[in-house]
């Protein structure tokens, strides 16, 4: 019986349609004689071969999980199966499944399975950065391995709040059953993993020079393992976009009685002003990437300029995208900051109104900010006061999100738990990666630390010391809720303080070090450097063990010890806890109602705590 | 303890940290700050480093103390029954001088920088091919030529020379043309305090005067290659008379070699298409 | 049980780990060129070979072009050498490549040899080469050595198709020397936009260690 249920539509026939979807690519590909297109023959790399196979591998993988039934049942007149229904089993979180709940905890994984791999990256990136002149790697592939962090970094983490957190808990915090796009929710997830699988086979063809910007005409030189990222960050594109669309979707959509904009919990704010970056800015990218495309395959010229383009051209489009898309990372953290700062202060959130104006200020201008990224590169020298001004007054929402924090805090009764710790540490963190910020945004200072250490110590400490930081808060405050198993609490601040120690060991001398003159993505530098760089890379080696610490305490809570939850561990008034954990299948026995206060602590002196909805009656 | 007199510790000590720490980024770390003040790029952006300290301190001060006090005095003692705080819902005085001061320092920083850049005729940074703030006077014009994966340098003003160090004469407004041959470079005089990115086809303008003698790191900034990390060099600047006859110096050493190298240009465009051999 | 489970788990993940480590510090294996002593000063002999196309059997890709080294009289692909300090370095490269051209015809005159940076080019010494006719250089730029190669006419008969080439076949013989000085690690690159293919010139083999990039460790 068992050995039945492995044939259908499943991630075992995913994996072999997938492969089969692959080479049958690759021979359509090869059909393209060599003799027709000389660069074939000379080069050896065939990219329009690998291009085909890719697009085939990954329909054959989502066809064999069974995205396509429900449009091939429906255009054969069949009622559509209901596997996808299933509402109970293990082997639900290994296919597709339209339960938002098995959504997110698949992202949980899924991502940080992919996150795990992008550290190793970056531990061996460290270990050859320990000195000048010894080398670990071959020199092609030191760029490979900083490419590969960074793309595989920026692909996974611009979903690596909103794909666990809030497909899992913003159906619940709105007061629905479901998304309103149930199984572009799950495709969404296997096309990001799809995707991971699809970068890491670019060490099969050599690999990628360019970093995780990819900038041309560097990547129009680059062997077949370039194509890798190309497809990469297509897939990662399509599933962001759809992602945004979902969440947007829903929150406009599929709100219980009574809850307004005004009295939505800050969390889902969070969520909406990144889905709007996502959608608009993801299209973009997917636009830039064909030019790419079109570049190497068909020998276009849009970013050649022996061919009448320009690799200005390339920057620009890809800094429109990339630009909101360093705010679809940091957008997700400050919304789970203001959401667990009130439950560990017994507070409400100070200047609600005013945190989400910050939200959507910094979602509108992540827009208009872009080209400082080029203040040296040559642009119209008239252009740069512009931009400095706009990205100054970018610092001006993200006040804003800072002075709601600072207020929940005060005169609150602060319990210093593992969630708490990460939120509070986000705070120092992202302090210091917006002031590093304000250096980069001005055009005279940025001249010393454009494209040095600086800029990649400014946006470690705002994406890895606010965002990754944020990812843990929330692991540790929501995954007793996701499985009904506590995470050991001691355990989590030795993870927390070896973390933040060795974080802060690791980037703050590399603001220093960028200071003092050495470029990014240079596998040697100046002697003098030596000393600093062998501490950083210490740093980072410890830093690297905390997640290991992290990743035991992790399985070990959930697998060995086992020990419940129960529903409100933290005593917080939101809905989510007051439902069982883990969440049933259905959410809740009656769509709630909600009342016009998302977080009424301090309302009802001396009790611990009430439902924040009435009345709700979740089953037990 | 009233919340009013937290208020005025919180302030109180804000006031102490800024008193002390302000002084010590504007007089100690400001002067240290990179990339020296060899140039007058350089001093422009050390000058300019140091105001963005400043205004920074206070703000800094400020979040860090209030943290650290918030997490220290307000925090419920672990085995007390739990209990809500106050449900403070926001304080409008605060929230508009919050707005008011950080709206004051962004706007002052935006419009002082783009002062500082017009002043300093970029600052050490690539202006484009048509720079708005240009040094008047007598300039020397040097081309650097990024290439995969080298730097080399022309002088048009001396016979559109090449030379592979790059040599400048103190205490003279230079003019560089950078410009690359095939993939995107950056040329990163460090202790100049110039960055210009090398794009091809494009004439990149950056502006400085070297005003000490010495030796100074150049650095590739845009990853170009397998190479980018290599592609380093250190350049001097020298006494206008060692200038004037090293580069005498130079003209003969590649005068075999003068015939080959094509008019001097703002861009090349060298044919890009190997032929198979 | 769940316990052997995530051992296994572990296991597997770090022999992926142990895998994907290995993979990347594959690379061609250093030669180290033999030493000699004349005249009470160190020397080496480096004799060198670049082909148009590398051939199947010394390659996956084989139509890149590549040096090749000889070592005890067999041609290897390696790019990696290891040179003695403070020694005079002779070098003979045989070029059976044919005309590329420079992007930058400054690198066709030669500097940082001895002889005030002379060359010999078939045997005739020469200052400087035109820049259209060089197929190939060989420059140590940290050194401030760049020498440019000669590339064989486009109508010379027997040509070399795949490596290794005999002496038999069309080439031009490219003889010059350098001094090393302290010891070091220096990268070596070949400045001719001669990857066949890609735009400039400059992909493929021009970015791969083991055809035209690699590494000099003086010793």
């Amino acid at each position: 019986m068992k050995l039945r249920r492995l044939i259908g539509f499943n991630l075992l026939t995913a994996v072999i349609l997938g492969v089969v979807g692959f080479y049958v690519g690759w021979w359509l590909g090869h059909l393209f004689d060599a003799a027709s297109i000389d660069y074939f023959e000379d080069t050896g790399q065939n990219d329009i071969a690998l291009f085909i196979a890719y697009f085939t591998g990954v329909v054959g993988f989502l066809v064999g999980l069974g995205f396509a039934n429900y449009p091939v049942q429906r255009m054969l007149g069949k009622p559509s199966s209901l596997r996808e229904k299933e509402t109970r089993g293990a082997g639900r979180y290994f296919g597709l499944c339209t339960d938002h709940k098995v959504v997110g905890i698949q992202y949980l994984i899924g991502i940080g399975a992919f996150i795990f791999i992008g550290g190793l990256n970056a531990m061996l990136i460290r270990f050859e950065l320990l000195t000048p002149t010894q080398h670990g790697w071959n020199a092609n592939n030191y760029l490979t391995l900083v490419g590969l962090h960074g793309t595989m970094m920026m692909g996974m983490m611009t979903s690596g709040i909103i794909g666990p957190f809030a497909n899992y808990l913003l159906p619940v915090m709105i007061g629905a059953r479901r998304m309103a796009f149930p199984r572009i929710e799950a495709l969404t997830f296997w096309l990001l993993m799809a995707a991971g699988v699809v970068l890491m086979t670019t060490i099969a063809f050599g690999g990628f020079p360019t970093g995780w910007t990819g900038y041309a005409p560097l990547n129009d030189q680059a062997n077949m393992g370039m194509d890798a990222y190309i497809a990469f960050f297509a897939l990662v594109g399509l599933s962001m976009s759809l992602l945004g669309l979902n969440m947007i979707a829903t929150v406009i959509t599929m709100r219980a009685p009574g809850l307004s904009w005004g009295r939505l919990p800050i969390f889902v704010w969070g969520v909406v002003s990144t889905s709007v970056l996502m959608l608009l800015a993801a299209p973009v990218l997917i636009s830039v990437l064909l030019m790419v495309m079109l570049d190497r395959t068909a020998q276009t010229g849009f970013f050649n300029q022996a061919a009448g383009g320009s690799p200005y051209l390339y920057e620009n489009l890809f800094w429109v995208f990339g630009h909101p898309e360093v705010y679809v990372l940091a957008l997700p953290g400050m919304g789970i900051l203001l959401e667990i700062l009130p439950v560990f202060s017994r507070k409400p959130l100070w200047g609600y109104k005013l945190a989400v104006t910050g939200m959507l200020g910094i979602a509108l201008l992540s827009f208009l900010v872009w080209q400082h990224h080029l203040f040296v590169s040559g642009i119209n020298a008239d252009l740069r006061p512009f931009y400095m001004l706009s990205t100054e007054l970018i610092s001006l929402p993200t006040g804003f999100i800072f002075v709601a924090a600072l207020g929940t805090l005060w005169a609150g009764r602060i319990r210093l738990t593992v969630p708490m710790l990460f939120s509070l540490a986000w705070l120092f963190n992202f302090l210091v990666g917006g002031l590093s910020g304000v250096f980069l945004s001005d055009v005279p200072s940025d001249v010393t630390t454009h494209g040095s250490f600086f800029s990649m110590a400014h946006f470690h400490y705002t994406i890895m010391g606010g965002l990754l930081f944020a990812f843990f808060a929330g692991i540790y405050f929501w995954v007793p809720k996701m499985t009904g198993f506590q995470l050991n609490e001691r355990w989590g601040k030795v993870h927390f303080w070896i973390m933040f120690v060795s974080f802060n060991s690791t980037f703050g001398p590399l603001l220093v070090i960028g200071f003092l003159g050495m470029p990014r993505r240079a596998v040697t530098y100046a002697g003098y450097l030596q000393g600093a760089n062998t501490w950083v890379s210490v740093s980072a080696f410890v830093l690297g063990a905390s997640m290991l610490i992290f990743l035991a305490n992790f399985v070990y809570s959930l697998v060995f010890a086992r020990v419940p939850a129960g529903s409100n561990p933290w005593a917080s008034k939101s809905i989510e806890w007051q439902l069982p954990s883990p969440i049933p299948v259905h959410n809740f026995d009656r769509i709630p109602t909600f009342g016009d206060d998302p977080y009424p602590y301090g309302t009802d002196a001396g009790v611990a705590h009430r439902p924040a909805v009435a009345p709700a009656r979740p089953t037990a | 303890m009233s919340l009013r007199s937290h208020g005025g510790r919180i302030g109180a000590l804000t006031v102490i940290g800024t008193a002390i720490v302000l002084p010590l980024v504007i007089f100690v770390l400001g002067p240290n700050m990179p990339p020296g003040d060899w140039t007058n790029a350089g001093k422009s952006q050390v000058f300019d480093n140091t105001v963005l300290l400043a205004v920074m301190t206070p703000f800094t001060v400020f979040i860090l103390v209030y943290i650290g006090y918030a997490v220290t005095m307000f925090r419920a003692k672990p085995d007390e029954e739990l209990r809500d705080g106050p449900p403070i819902r926001g304080h409008f005085v605060s929230q508009v001088v919050w707005l008011v001061t950080t709206t004051a320092a962004v706007l002052f920083l935006a419009i002082f920088g783009s002062a500082e850049l017009f002043a300093s005729n970029g600052s050490g940074g690539g202006s484009g091919p048509n720079p708005i703030a240009t040094p008047g006077g007598n300039v020397l014009p040097v081309q650097v030529i990024g290439q995969q994966w080298e730097f080399t340098y022309r002088y048009p003003t001396y016979g559109g020379v090449e030379t592979a160090e790059l040599m400048l004469p103190v205490n003279t407004e230079i003019e560089f043309h950078v410009t690359s041959l095939d993939a995107i470079h950056s040329f990163w005089a460090y202790q100049l305090g110039v960055k210009a990115d090398a794009n091809p086809g494009v004439d990149n303008i950056a502006f400085v005067k070297p005003t000490k003698v010495g030796a100074f790191q150049v650095r590739c900034a845009e990853l170009c290659g397998i190479w980018h990390g290599y592609m380093f060099d250190t350049g001097h600047v020298v006494q206008s008379s060692q200038f004037a006859s090293w580069i005498k110096q130079q003209r003969q050493a590649f005068s075999a070699v003068q015939r080959y190298l094509p008019k001097y240009a703002t861009t090349y465009s060298p044919d890009p298409v190997a032929r198979a051999g | 049980m769940k316990l052997v489970a995530v051992a296994g788990g572990v296991l597997v993940v770090a022999a992926l780990i142990a895998a994907y480590v290995t993979f990347l510090t594959g690379g061609p294996t250093p030669y180290r060129v033999p030493q000699a002593r004349a005249a009470g000063a160190r020397s080496a002999n480096l004799t060198l070979q670049t082909v148009a196309a590398v051939g199947s059997k010394l390659s996956p890709n084989k139509n890149w072009v590549s040096y090749l080294v000889r070592e005890q009289g067999v041609w290897h692909r390696s790019t990696v050498w290891t040179l003695p300090a403070n020694a005079v370095v002779h070098v003979t490269i045989f070029n059976y490549d044919g005309q590329s051209g420079l992007r930058n015809p400054f690198l066709a005159q030669p500097r940082g040899l001895l002889d005030g940076d002379t060359f010999a080019v078939d045997g005739k010494p020469m200052k400087v080469l035109d820049p259209d006719t060089a197929s190939h250089t060989f420059a140590i730029p940290a050194l401030g050595v760049i020498v440019p190669v000669l590339g064989i006419a486009d109508d010379a008969k027997n040509q070399c198709e795949y490596a290794p080439c005999e002496e038999s076949m069309a080439h031009e013989t490219v003889t010059f020397s350098f001094r090393t000085g302290k010891p070091g690690h220096y990268r070596w690159q070949c400045f001719v936009p001669c990857a066949a293919g890609f735009i400039y010139g400059f992909g493929g083999p021009m970015q791969t260690i083991g055809y035209m990039d690699g590494f000099v460790n003086v010793v």
